[in-house]
């Protein structure tokens, strides 16, 4: 799809990195997660561009949602600093992050302007367009190695949260 | 759009979460420059899936991906919760108690 001379990937490539750069210029911690909800909303709108509905489904209501939950959770438990505190953090944080903006434009351009003409290989093995054949018939080892590394992760959590009660 | 487009994206993303985890004291913003670093991953196996025409093996490992991100995620935040009922505080400067 065209926009004038622009094409909307590039609009959302755009607003994809902005929004990444606000969520770790940001200046508190709250207005970060969310800035990092919309990083991950811009990217669901790039994986749909890109024909990939199945993956943005899941990476707006798991990245955008959950863990979008998760980091405010526990910023709330967190006590984080004050807007005094803040404002007084302020400029020694801006100072170590200012230059960061103009990395990013200055690496854009020269990559840019570069352009490498990546010839990526089309794999000639067979080909299977059904992502639900893929992920269940024949990547199901994946499927075990997601359910061991959930299970480790409600363990870990348990065993974090009953240590710490047991203090 | 080209392949390189795509890189040039993935590139910049990589850069503000590596700059991120480098110049921040917070752990909590520790853990942001991770997801960003993560969504530069993610963003550059969809575009690898999309140019070499394979996007079903492509979906599939974003979404072992997000499984994979997700559980990282909540444990981080669980040690972070830990460390923060200990120190009362989460400047990484102020974590001493490792020092070998």
């Amino acid at each position: 799809m065209r926009l004038g001379n622009l094409e909307i990937e590039i609009i959302i490539a755009l607003f994809l990195v902005l929004t990444a750069l606000w969520t770790v210029m940001a200046r508190s911690l709250l207005r970060a997660a969310i800035g990092l909800a919309l990083t991950s909303a811009m990217l669901t709108v790039m994986m749909y561009k890109l024909n990939a509905p199945l993956a943005a489904v899941f990476e707006l209501s798991v990245c955008s949602g959950l863990i979008s939950v998760i980091f405010i959770t526990t910023i709330s438990l967190t006590q984080p600093l004050t807007w005094a505190e803040i404002y007084e953090h302020e400029r020694e944080r801006l100072s170590r992050f200012r230059p960061l903006p103009f990395i990013i434009l200055l690496l854009g351009l020269f990559f840019w302007l570069v352009k490498v003409d990546l010839a990526l290989p089309t794999v000639v093995a067979e080909k299977v367009t059904d992502v639900r054949v893929v992920l269940w018939s024949l990547r199901q080892l994946d499927l075990v190695g997601q359910i061991i590394c959930l299970l480790a992760g409600a363990f870990g959590v348990t065993i974090l949260f009953k240590a710490w009660r047991g203090k | 759009m080209s392949f390189w487009f795509f890189c040039v994206c993935v590139i910049m993303l990589a850069v503000i979460g590596v700059y991120c985890l480098l110049y921040t004291y917070s752990l909590m913003r520790a853990l942001i420059g991770i997801e960003i670093l993560i969504k530069a991953v993610t963003l550059l196996i969809i575009a690898v899936g999309y140019f070499s025409q394979h996007l079903a093996l492509a979906q599939s490992l974003v979404i072992t991906l997000i499984v994979m991100e997700v559980v990282i995620m909540v444990v981080a935040a669980g040690i972070v919760l830990g460390l923060h009922h200990y120190q009362k505080d989460l400047d990484i400067r102020k974590l001493r108690e490792l020092k070998g």
